[in-house]
């Protein structure tokens, strides 16, 4: 039985995606929208951390395995700067929740298999926001990209 | 005609329900002078709020001398308001009118030839493009310009130039409601009409202080008010307003949580049963999305978060749930706060729940601030493409490229139209190198103003300013083009309730000043703009050839304007849009048959996440989208992300007084209107002046984290906990015309939005004007009471001094 490992991995990619959403953030305070809307989006993955609880204290703290296993790399830990830096961050943050998506997919598909209709009930209520922080993310670099790769110096 | 100043909304005609508005004719002309003087009246319009009155100019021996409404118009029936009598001709006769083009010299403006000017603009323009390409380029326009000139801009920027950076100080009035009548009903479009005000039997005004901004619309709310069978009045404002005196319930909620409110009266329509279930069913979708997510939003929860009794909330869900004909109106107040589209969305939601839509008395009417304010949202010099057409919709932006002739690739639709701060934004990182801005004043109008005033003098900034007098922010151009104003030129434009006018030229500009349409041609001969075959991009001959040229625009498009003509709008009555062949006399209301406009293919916006601003996307949007049918969209509640703390203990609103507007570039230059209010104020509650040790007159020093104001204090009605300052205060009217430092003003303290936040809305991008957290000091007495008008939300408290 893995699927532990498998959600002991999400909840530490969560945090990550929380810390690194804040951090970006917290660089980019000149751009309003990106400062305030990151914070907002982050608080979706403490949300979702807090949701996963229950599920990992049933299956206990000690996972067997847990530590061979990451499912991406450290995250953001200090933004850029330059003409690119907003862009690139995102980018970032992009890829970090892109491995979330997906991974809540997984565990779903065995959250139905186990028929664990609590985690199912979790799934469904969390992968909505990881879409959403997906779509969030592709509206901003969209708009951002033209004039960050044209025009600025 | 009584004095208006006192007498703001003069005498009553009393009316009842499904009466026609009584008529009622008011003028004002020239000291000494009679109607017999005048030589000849010219039809217009005012423009002096979004109301739209129609209006006929006096002339006499090539001057304006005088106004009077126009008595078969739709929209007053003859009645005209403080600032269309006094600030109309008046403001526009001043001593201080542009009459020469500047261009800056050695740092200094100096005047010069049109030529000079222009070529300046063009070479650096030419410079720009060949060395940065058209994303070099931005374009900040107004809510006070001409159908036509809107329409050129337009063209100019999205199809000459091809840059994405275009938008109005329309963001900073009246984007929230575009953005919610797309989210709930797929494209901009009024669905109510102002004869709904004659029809209804309860009203609501949320955010709206009619009795001020729009002060003959309220008239007519205060004649169904005095007349037999009156409609029940709830109004939601933080402020002890005219409307809210009049209102048979008052919600002064605390500012930035509307959202709060609407979802608890949402919930109490959910829970009483008071929806209409079958137009849920065949004409909305995502109703059960909405019910979830106001199910928390107890009358209690409300009143704790608002700051309001349970059982108003309960009385005004009730008048709502129960009136037979409702009528909503909607504006800064909640544009211009927290959550601002999803706000805006619960109140279409409150009407569609009900099926309280499209017929008389009937309407929501998502407010408009200024008077063409829907123009440049039609005409695409907002950012948005003309028509309300899509801009994901590849469809849309070929057929534009068709009607325009010109490559569908130099139509800026591969990101999201770039909106107000976030073209200054760019400015201030040096990537916008040039800027144009005509007929508006940033540099008082902006949130957090010490950084806009720091944007506009860059050096890295060329920047054009066209105006009819030399406002904070033309002080900072690079070139300064003097343009015609109202009553100088010829052109069209719409108001709130899609009525549009047609406004001619009285008399002509002065000295050298030019029509801005005349500018914006100028512009793009020049720069010798071409369609796909060589031929020029603009080639009208004047406004009329653009009203042409716009009607074939706006074909088979929400708003279609084929049926009207400058002929057909000569005479009579404003005419409504949408006006074509099938119904020459225009449409009343819209969704009359609840149809709403999205169809994938025929909609303005695929629509988006209201907490987020996230677009939807056209996939998801067809794979969700039940054509034809109106979106319920919904947000919970969460506080502001300014809230106030310690340091900076109350809340901060910013408003209008009745006697100005905008950034008084004309009203403070009429002699009745500046006498009723010369100078700033702000407005606090008899307990926080009393806590502040503060007497009415006093000097206060009022705190916020980016600047700060020093006025004198009205103690007034408002709100305890919330401090309220007038936005219309600026420089050019100190003793050194806000210039001593370099364009800056010596001392800045005069300007509301000195204090002010940057930040928006996610999805209209509305600035949040009436949101921030202050402190207030106690400065020194002040000589008397202070000058803040007697009248109106601003007058003293009426629990006497402390
Ligand atoms: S209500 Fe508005 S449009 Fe009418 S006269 Fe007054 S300012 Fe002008």
């Amino acid at each position: 039985m893995k699927l532990p490992v498998y959600i002991g991995m999400l909840d530490e990619a969560e945090a990550t995606l929380a810390a690194s959403l804040r951090v970006v953030a917290e660089g980019h305070v000149d751009e309003p929208d990106v400062h305030l809307i990151l914070q907002t989006l982050a608080k979706k993955c403490d949300v979702h951390r807090e949701a996963l609880k229950p599920v990992i204290e049933r299956y206990g703290e000690d996972v067997e395995g847990e530590e061979e296993h990451r499912l991406t790399a450290n995250g953001v830990t200090e933004i850029r700067s330059g003409p690119l830096a907003l862009l690139l961050d995102l980018q970032d943050l992009y890829v970090l929740v892109h491995h979330i998506d997906v991974t809540w997919m997984l565990v779903g598909q065995a959250a139905q298999g186990d028929r664990d209709e609590e985690l199912q009930r979790i799934v469904k209520q969390c992968e909505g926001d990881t879409e959403l922080q997906i779509r969030w993310l592709k509206t901003r670099m969209k708009q951002a990209a033209p004039q960050a790769l044209l025009v600025a110096e | 005609m009584t004095d208006r100043i006192t007498e703001i909304w003069g005498e009553r005609t009393p009316y009842g329900s499904g009466q026609d508005w009584p008529e009622r004719v008011d003028q004002f002309l020239a000291e000494g002078l009679t109607g017999d003087d005048v030589d000849q009246w010219v039809q217009s319009a005012c423009v002096l709020c979004s109301n739209g009155c129609g209006c006929d100019i006096a002339v006499k021996d090539g001057r304006m001398v005088g106004i009077r409404g126009r008595v078969q118009d739709r929209v007053n029936r003859g009645r005209l308001g403080p600032k269309g009598l006094y600030g109309s001709w008046q403001g526009e006769t001043h001593k201080d009118r542009l009459t020469r083009p500047l261009i800056r010299v050695d740092g200094q403006l100096v005047e010069t030839d049109w030529d000079t000017a222009m070529g300046r603009i063009v070479d650096r323009s030419k410079d720009l493009l060949a060395s940065k390409g058209p994303l070099s380029h931005g374009f900040y326009t107004s809510g006070q310009l001409f159908l036509e000139e809107y329409y050129a801009l337009g063209i100019l920027g999205k199809a000459g130039i091809g840059t994405p950076h275009m938008d109005g100080n329309t963001r900073l009035c009246t984007a929230t409601a575009a953005a919610a009548l797309k989210e709930s009903f797929g494209a901009d479009g009024q669905p109510g009409s102002y004869t709904d005000i004659d029809h209804c039997s309860a009203m609501f005004l949320y955010g709206h202080n009619m009795a001020e901004t729009q002060t003959v619309l309220w008239s007519r709310v205060l004649d169904r008010l005095d007349g037999p069978n009156p409609p029940r009045l709830v109004c939601v404002d933080p402020r002890d307003t005219e409307v809210a005196r009049r209102a048979e319930v008052h919600l002064p909620v605390h500012p930035g949580t509307n959202l709060a409110l609407m979802n608890g009266l949402i919930r109490e329509l959910f829970t009483n049963g008071w929806i209409d279930e079958d137009y849920i069913e065949r004409h909305t979708a995502n109703v059960e999305q909405l019910r979830s997510v106001v199910d928390p939003w107890t009358p209690e929860r409300v009143a704790e978060t608002c700051g309001v009794d349970a059982a108003d909330v309960r009385r005004a869900a009730e008048i709502f749930g129960t009136s037979d004909r409702v009528l909503s109106t909607v504006l800064q107040g909640f544009y211009q706060s927290a959550h601002a589209t999803a706000s805006a969305c619960q109140v279409n939601n409150l009407h569609l729940l009900r099926g309280m839509l499209g017929s008389p008395g009937r309407g929501v009417l998502q407010m408009n601030g200024q008077p063409t304010a829907q123009n440049n949202r039609e005409c695409g010099a907002d950012g948005d493409l003309p028509a309300f057409r899509n801009w994901e919709n590849e469809e849309h932006v070929r057929e534009l490229a068709g009607i325009w002739n010109v490559d569908p690739g130099i139509i800026p639709h591969w990101a999201p139209p770039t909106h107000a701060l976030q073209i200054f934004r760019y400015a201030e990182q040096g990537s916008i190198g040039l800027l144009w801005i005509s007929a508006t004043n940033p540099a008082v109008s902006m949130p957090q103003l010490s950084r806009i005033r720091d944007i506009l003098r860059k050096d890295s900034l060329f920047l054009v300013v066209q105006d009819i007098y030399l406002s904070e922010t033309a002080q900072c151009a690079d070139v300064v083009l003097p343009c015609a104003a109202w009553g100088e030129k010829t052109g069209t434009f719409t108001n709130v309730d899609r009525t549009v006018h047609l406004s001619e030229k009285a008399v002509d500009p002065p000295g050298e000043a030019k029509s801005d349409l005349d500018v914006f041609l100028d512009y793009a001969r020049r720069m010798e703009f071409k369609d796909k075959d060589g031929r020029p991009l603009l080639d009208w001959s004047g406004p009329e050839d653009g009203f042409e040229a716009w009607k074939e625009c706006s074909r088979g498009r929400p708003c279609d304007y084929t049926g009207l003509s400058y002929a057909k709008l000569k005479g009579g009555s404003g005419i409504q849009w949408p006006c074509t062949d099938a119904h020459p006399d225009g449409i009343e209301r819209l969704y009359t048959d609840g149809e709403f406009p999205t169809t994938p293919q025929y909609c303005e916006s695929y629509g988006h996440d209201l907490l987020t601003g996230a677009t939807t996307g056209e996939t998801v949007y067809k794979a969700t989208v039940q054509p034809g049918k109106a979106w319920f969209k919904a947000l919970d509640y969460s506080p502001p992300h300014e809230e106030p703390d310690a340091d900076y203990p109350l809340r901060y609103t910013t408003g209008r007084t009745v006697y100005h507007f905008h950034t008084r570039t004309k009203t403070g230059r009429s002699r009745r209107l500046n006498d009723a209010a010369p100078e700033p104020w702000i407005e606090m509650s008899v307990q926080d002046a009393a806590s502040a040790g503060c007497k009415e007159g006093d000097i206060v020093r009022v705190t916020s984290r980016r600047g700060r104001l020093e006025v004198p204090v009205r103690v007034g009605d408002i709100r305890p906990g919330t401090v309220f300052a007038p936005f219309h205060y600026g420089y050019w009217d100190t003793p050194d015309g806000g210039t001593s430092e370099g364009g800056s003003p010596a001392s800045p303290t005069r300007a509301a939005n000195e204090l002010t936040i940057t930040e928006w809305d996610p999805v209209s991008k509305q600035p949040v004007f009436k949101n921030a957290a202050v402190r207030v000091e106690r400065l020194r007495a002040g000589d008397g009471p202070s000058k803040a008008p007697d009248t109106a939300a601003s007058r003293p408290a009426t629990g006497g001094q402390p």
